[in-house]
């Protein structure tokens, strides 16, 4: 199972307390993850990636593994450590700064 | 006895005030959606306990949530198992979905507005700025979205369509204004049913006589000479909001940047009514819920200076229908006031006498329960308030 940490807000808006278990086919992505994501909580739709272009929101950043992949590809495989349910896959909401 | 329900919309969640029909003891629930921007709600005229809530946020965009039960519990429409069931079994969770009509079928809208460079650029969706449910059928709702475009759903909030041609009514010359470019006020009336007026910043008003599908500027008499030098032009005002007395559909009010308006004609010609007020800009306007004639705005200082002239929280009534203006200062602090009041954050109830109630960019919620005479503060550190809707139950 993939686990999944979302943001505080989306967790309130999906109704889920702590980290998202998903069933994602290999290779596991982020277009894999999101897609599972939102089949499972479809509130979620339009909220991490636009509902039109299915690209990320500008200010939701994608981590895992000490690493920020908010700008690979979604195609690119993730790291073996996400793929494999021992690392989280952490959306999260971008520092507002001010 | 009566009671009334206050919708307030503010920059931190959403919070829903009620008092019995004296209004002078209030019960504050809230925050719901806390965190979350609030810009609007409003409930059904159909149906008071189906509410409706637009919940908004610049990290994760745009949800539609709806309750139906005056506001205990919520949901976002179209999310329950048993709605809308797509091929995978799973719900299809469009109640957020606001995509622009780009289809041949209805008319092959236009798909780009003009940009402050003066290029052309497509429309994209920001936000929804305003939600106006049917006054006969709880189900059907209009919504009203930055970039501007109105959207309707006849599903309760399921699924939303935009009615195109609105931007087929000159859209390519609108533009944003510093706010941004968003369609905030949506006026319909059971007299007329196929009749429905818009207002957009920084484009005007727009009428449709046919339910949606055909749109024309409204525009004439409008004046801003220091924001659009053409005397004629039919779009790019910057109207900040209309309103119309339900009895009295051929008259309409308008609050513009500068300027309080007047049309009585269904929006064929404007003409100017600011009168003796201390400032003609502004953001709000309102009617009397038994006084057509009796109009309320709260003047501010200016354009660049969106406070109360001299520090005075005043809200101005004509008796009237313009020109001649009254501040009403009871209970409204008269010294240090720096706050502003939105375009949505003003509105009446419908008790006699008339309620009337305004939020504030500082938090505050003040109530008057006498046409304005008098006013008392119903709530005063909540956050930045963005709108307020009465509901008179």
């Amino acid at each position: 199972m993939i686990r999944v940490v979302l943001p505080a807000h989306l967790r309130t808006l999906a109704r889920v307390d702590g980290e998202v278990q998903l069933e994602v086919t290999s290779p596991v992505t982020q277009r894999a993850i999101l897609d599972a994501l939102e089949a499972q909580y479809p509130v979620l739709r339009g909220t991490v990636r636009d509902h039109g272009t299915l690209k990320r929101r500008a200010f939701v950043r994608f981590f895992a593994c000490e690493q920020d992949l908010s700008h690979n590809s979604p195609d690119a495989p993730l790291p073996e450590a996400v793929a494999a349910g021992d690392e989280p896959f952490l959306i999260v909401g971008a520092m507002a700064g001010g | 006895m009566s009671k009334i329900r206050l919708l307030v919309g503010t920059r931190k969640g959403a919070f829903i005030l009620t008092s019995d029909g004296t209004r002078k003891k209030w019960d504050v629930a809230g925050p719901f959606f806390g965190g979350w921007e609030l810009y609007h709600l409003k409930g059904s005229p159909a149906e008071p306990d189906r509410l409706y809530a637009s919940q908004t946020s610049s990290w994760f965009g745009q949800v539609i949530q709806r309750s139906d039960d005056g506001g205990k519990t919520w949901y976002p429409p179209g999310t329950k198992p048993e709605d809308l069931m797509g091929p995978d079994g799973a719900p299809k969770g469009e109640s957020n979905m606001f995509l622009y009509d780009a289809s041949a079928e209805t008319g092959k809208p236009l798909t780009t507005h003009q940009w402050y460079d003066g290029s052309q650029r497509p429309w994209e969706f920001k936000r929804v700025w305003h939600l106006e449910p049917s006054l006969t059928d709880p189900d059907t709702l209009y919504a009203g979205v930055e970039d501007a475009a109105l959207f309707k759903s006849v599903d309760g909030g399921k699924t939303w369509k935009e009615l195109a041609g609105l931007r087929s009514a000159k859209g390519q010359l609108w533009q944003p204004g510093a706010g941004g470019m968003c369609l905030h006020t949506i006026v319909l009336n059971s007299g007329h049913p196929d009749r429905i007026f818009v207002a957009i910043s920084a484009a005007g008003t727009f009428r449709s006589d046919d339910a949606g599908k055909t749109w024309r500027p409204t525009n004439k008499g409008l004046l801003s000479k220091y924001e659009l030098p053409d005397p004629d032009a039919e779009v790019g005002h910057c109207v900040h909001c209309i309103a119309m007395h339900p009895a009295r559909p051929n008259v309409l009010f308008m609050q513009k940047h500068w300027d309080v308006l007047r049309s009585d004609d269904a929006g064929e010609s404007w003409h100017e009514i600011s009168g003796n007020l201390p400032s003609d800009f502004g953001f709000p306007i309102a009617v009397h819920a038994h006084e057509p004639n009796t109009v309320y705005v709260i003047p501010i200082k200016s354009d660049s200076e969106h406070y109360p002239p001299e520090g005075k929280l005043r809200v101005y009534r004509s008796k009237a229908g313009g020109n001649e203006w009254e501040a009403l200062t009871k209970g409204l602090p008269q010294k240090d006031c720096y706050v502003n009041i939105l375009r949505d954050a003003m509105t009446v109830d419908q008790l006699d006498p008339c309620g009337i109630y305004i939020g504030t960019t500082g938090g505050q919620v003040y109530g008057s329960a006498d046409g304005g005479d008098n006013w008392t503060p119903i709530v005063r550190d909540l956050p930045a308030v963005l709108s307020v809707e009465a509901q008179t139950l």
